[in-house]
């Protein structure tokens, strides 16, 4: 039993010492692993060393992660309205996964489907893993199907389903020629692959593989494009839809926040594939512009100057004067709004500090909108991004596929006999990349951190109250799991899986949230009043028996 | 009677899986860190679900399995985890349960464990915590069988059957909330009656902010006192539902002679009335005035809200101990529950509801176990319920949609503030529900009237 005691802030601290207090009390085995996935990171000359992500976390440690099926029904599908989405096992996994605060949409007209509100599982009892599922699986298939007779029916598995050998495919399969809809499965089990970041990409893979390219084009527009790697988490997307549409750009779909089926079907008659998250739809873009010729860049919407940067970026792309235009008339008319409130936040919170453990992209994204507001970060850290995202693409070649990678299938994708249309010439191509355009790139987070400041891969709690003990951050962004934990260490937390009740933050408007919601939090005079005038030490310091 | 069309699948689902219940029973012992041996997703999961109730920090360690612990076993993955677990909280007891993967795969934990005392004591400098084990598969009932096994398991592998005999008494209280626990808490300090009650959380999840933080929050029942139980005077167990099989009171009183009282949740007059009684019995003495008045403060509420109650029809869900007792009370009150309803299935409700409500005259309500929200609402269409009484997940189907109030109780209640601090046993209890529903009558009255009336 350990009790933190809350120090002054260090005025000088050596990263390094940080490091080895954060080791310090790991067994030498423990210590030597977790020593892989904290760096002090070099910005300065010297090199950052390789950073150790996307491996197995270690039993009993209390770990941020999720898990693979966490990955693919909560955060890829969790968002899409009109697919029925069904939990194949036991009760627990489909009623955790209900209805979460992540998942906003909004229907365009009262009669479309929005099946987010249900929670529809198999049940799984003793009998079922005795003699096995399947059977039970249609008919759960057959009783969704007969009660909203949707356009899409997905099954996800859970730990049991692959121990016992229940084949979701070829159910789905069978179930999708007797029905006529489309119905597919995920072999997402929890124990596969090492966090949710596999059960993005096996959701990506079968969305992919079942409904991308399955209808022809339904919205029309001049520019065209997707947006990938956008999940609406607090109503993000309703505020990017809202500045693209003001530029005249037209989303064709979105993967997957406030998504519908056919969206997703359609995806391929876009003229431009956008990504937002690097970490859970990389490979998705890659594939689209193998198999329909549609290229893709990496944007960030969250912050007003990157949003301002994504934008022009677009613009630059599409090269057509109207929608430059177009895009700055817009980015001049939401500026002055953003900018009168930063600086009036700035005034507060300058020169204070955050530390970000989030996502497979957040922790990255998240800091633009604190160096906005003048705050430094400290520590940052992905909970499930892989290494290309921490140093860029171009360590892609050198990463080792490890057993748990190869867990996931990698699909072979060939031009699309049909749909294959380069959207721009050879020439096109080159023209914009020597003006200095950017295709497929992505830096990663490490090369945007100040200078000495530590990069943490899969941070667990106990490292959590550690970094907190040492480095007193103003500000610590993580998730619910998190934040009660972290505020009783007298440090505020802002919860960036979902946003708690705020939000949105991206774009204009959200970075105004944002901004508002961080100046609350930093500069709370709560902490002052912990200790009561009357007591001379603070209430339960007491020992206890075990002592 | 209308009966609802038969579904294998389960649509919105009226109840959690089993290790969820182990976990908050195992966060109620002092000291414990609740550990899931299985995938890393339960142990998060649950502890989103769980900390979105309390709003207080929840640590579960996972042996975090990947497909080929699946294959080959998890036994490595546990002894690790246990030792890092151990290792850096400084935790005197770790309460293991397992989960599907590892029922399914047949890790044997017991076994398991054994070895792990044996091989890795010197690890740990020859200071072995307390280990216990629950075997919790979540496809063999709902959280609260898992709730009943952790408690069990505590008491029966912690149980020193060398104890001397000493007149406290064993209260095991259910899956009740932080205030009901410091309430019962304070309550048998009234009557003098030392009490271990098991497992409380009152603190562990419910703690105070601190100036110096804590890894593993204060409070929980006292290990030393655990293993007290089988000396003392008599236990009391709270649930109509819980089966002799699951019940930690009867394996004090079958392998120790501990004698066993077994009461409904004392929530509302009667169940209240039945455990003053039990307590007057026990501590040789008449219940102290504070509850005599308490009790008549409640009778005396009840005669003033009658107008506003009188009559009205509830749905009540919720788990199955807990809406027997709210279905006694409210029948008490004079509402009529309409539709008793949960997801778990010990066989047991109809005929514990049909004990509460057998003296009020009227059709008895229909009793449904083993049902999801998709069932409840079909139900409700031809019950026309003024009222509902449950957790947070019959928010949107059951009262928004048809424009009632929802009384929130039990768990998880994730929309709406003090979760942890919902008082519903005993006579003060019964006057907080009371107040909570007839408030919300009187403001659905007022918010449906076109004159607004500030009286009512």
């Amino acid at each position: 039993m350990t009790t933190i005691a809350k120090k002054k802030k260090a005025v000088q601290m050596d990263p390094t010492d940080v490091v080895q207090d954060l080791l310090k009390k790991y067994p030498t085995k423990v210590a030597r692993k977790r020593a892989k996935q904290i760096m002090v990171n070099e910005a300065e000359g010297a090199s950052t060393p390789e950073m150790g992500a996307n491996v197995r976390t270690i039993p009993g440690i209390i770990t941020m992660r999720g898990c693979t099926y966490a990955g693919c029904k909560g955060v890829i599908l969790g968002p899409t309205r009109d697919i029925v989405n069904i939990t194949h096992g036991p009760i627990g996994c489909g009623f955790y996964s209900w209805l979460t605060r992540r998942n906003q949409t909004h229907a365009e007209t009262d009669a479309d489907e929005n099946f987010m509100t249900y929670a529809f599982s198999t049940d799984m009892n003793e009998n079922d893993i005795v003699f096995g599922g399947e059977k039970k699986l249609k008919q759960a298939i057959q009783e969704a199907y007969d009660l909203f007779h949707p356009k899409a029916i997905a099954v996800f598995s859970t730990c049991p389903v692959g121990l016992i050998g229940d084949d979701v495919h070829a159910v789905s399969k069978e179930m999708k020629a007797k029905l006529g809809i489309n119905i597919f499965g995920f072999s997402c089990e929890g124990y596969k692959g090492v966090s949710q970041s596999a059960g993005h990409h096996i959701a990506n893979n079968q969305i992919f593989k079942h409904v991308v390219g399955t209808e022809g084009e339904v919205k029309v527009g001049e520019f065209k494009i997707n947006l990938l790697g956008e999940y609406n988490i607090g109503g993000d997307g309703f505020e990017i839809d809202r500045i693209l549409d003001a530029c005249g750009i037209t989303v064709i779909s979105t993967f997957s926040g406030n998504s519908t089926y056919e969206q997703f079907a359609t995806a391929h008659t876009a003229d431009l594939n956008t990504v937002m998250c690097h970490r859970s739809i990389n490979y998705v873009a890659e594939m689209m512009e193998t198999k329909y010729g549609i290229p893709w860049i990496k944007v960030n919407f969250i912050g007003a100057e990157a949003t301002a940067k994504s934008l022009r970026k677009i613009a630059q792309y599409f090269d057509s004067p109207k929608l430059t235009e177009r895009v700055e008339a817009v980015i001049a008319q939401e500026m002055p709004a953003v900018k009168e409130v930063m600086d009036d936040v700035r005034s507060r919170t300058e020169g204070k500090t955050a530390m970000l453990f989030v996502g497979g992209s957040r922790a990255h994204h998240y800091q633009e909108l604190f160096n906005e507001i003048g705050m430094r970060t400290i520590s940052a850290g992905y909970e499930f991004a892989h290494r290309d995202d921490y140093e860029g693409r171009h360590v892609i070649p050198e990463i080792k596929i490890d057993a748990d990678s190869r867990n996931i299938e990698e699909l072979e994708v060939e031009p699309c006999s049909e749909n294959y249309n380069p959207r721009k010439t050879q020439e096109e191509l080159k023209k914009l990349e020597e003006s200095g355009f950017k295709f497929k790139e992505y830096a990663g987070m490490i090369p945007d951190m100040p200078n000495k400041s530590l990069v943490i891969d899969d941070l667990n709690q106990y490292e959590a109250e550690k970094l907190i003990e040492i480095m007193k951050p103003d500000i610590f962004c993580a998730g619910i799991k998190e934040k009660y934990s972290v505020q009783k260490l007298g440090i505020p937390l802002k919860q960036l899986h979902n946003y708690d009740i705020g939000g949105p933050y991206a774009g204009f408007k959200g970075a105004i949230n944002f901004f508002t919601d961080i100046d609350r939090m930093v500069n709370s005079k709560v902490w002052s009043y912990m200790k009561a005038p009357w007591q001379e030490n603070p209430e339960l310091s007491a020992t206890y028996a075990w002592e | 009677m209308k009966t609802v069309e038969p579904f294998v699948s389960t649509t919105n689902a009226c109840k959690m899986c089993t290790p969820l219940g182990a976990a908050m029973a195992f966060k109620g012992l002092e000291g414990c860190v609740p550990f899931l041996h299985g995938s890393q997703g339960c142990a998060t999961y649950m502890r989103r679900y769980i900390i979105s109730h309390f709003r207080e920090p929840m640590d579960i360690a996972s042996s975090s399995l990947g497909e080929k612990d699946a294959v080959y076993g998890g036994k490595a993955n546990l002894m690790q985890g246990l030792l890092n677990v151990i290792g850096k909280y400084k935790a005197p007891a770790v309460g293991i349960a397992t989960t599907c993967l590892t029922e399914t795969i047949g890790d044997d934990v017991p076994t398991i464990l054994h070895e792990f005392k044996k091989e890795c004591l010197a690890d740990l400098n020859g200071e072995m915590p307390a280990l216990i084990h629950c075997s919790t598969p979540s496809y063999g009932g709902s959280h609260m069988e898992g709730f009943h096994a952790a408690v069990r398991s505590m008491v029966a592998q912690l149980a020193d059957p060398k104890t001397a005999k000493h007149r406290g008494i064993n209260l095991f209280s259910g899956f009740v909330s932080p205030e009901d626990i410091r309430h019962l808490q304070d309550v048998f300090a009234h009557f003098g009656l030392p009490a271990t009650l098991l497992p409380d959380y009152s603190e562990t999840l419910d703690g105070p902010a601190l100036e110096d933080y804590q890894n593993i929050p204060g409070g929980g029942t006292p290990l030393d006192a655990v293993r007290a139980m089988p000396g003392a005077d008599a236990s009391i167990e709270f649930g109509r539902t819980i089966k002799p099989e699951r019940s930690a009171g009867a394996v004090l009183r079958d392998t120790y002679g501990v004698p066993l009282h077994s009461l409904g949740l004392p929530i509302g007059l009667r169940e209240s009335d039945a455990l003053f009684t039990t307590l007057e019995t026990l501590a040789g003495c008449s219940a102290p005035r504070r509850y005599a008045l308490e009790r008549g403060q409640l009778l005396d509420a009840m005669v003033d809200g009658h107008k506003y109650v009188a009559g009205k029809k509830a749905i009540i869900y919720g788990e199955e101990d807990l809406v027997v007792g709210l279905t006694s009370f409210l029948s008490e009150i004079g509402i009529k529950p309409v539709l008793v309803a949960s997801g778990g299935e010990s066989g047991l409700l109809a005929e514990a509801v049909a004990a509460v409500t057998e003296e009020f005259p009227g059709d008895p309500p229909l009793v449904r176990d083993g049902v999801d929200f998709y069932q409840i609402v079909a139900e409700a269409e031809a019950l026309e319920p003024d009222l509902i009484v449950g957790n947070s997940k019959g928010y949107r189907e059951l009262a928004r949609a048809r424009n009632i109030p929802l009384i929130r109780v039990g768990f998880p209640i994730h929309d709406r503030f003090g979760s942890q601090r919902v008082l519903h046993l005993g006579y003060r209890g019964a006057l907080n529900l009371y107040d909570l529903i007839v408030n919300a009558l009187i403001e659905k009255k007022q918010e449906d009237s076109s004159v607004g009336y500030g009286y009512i």
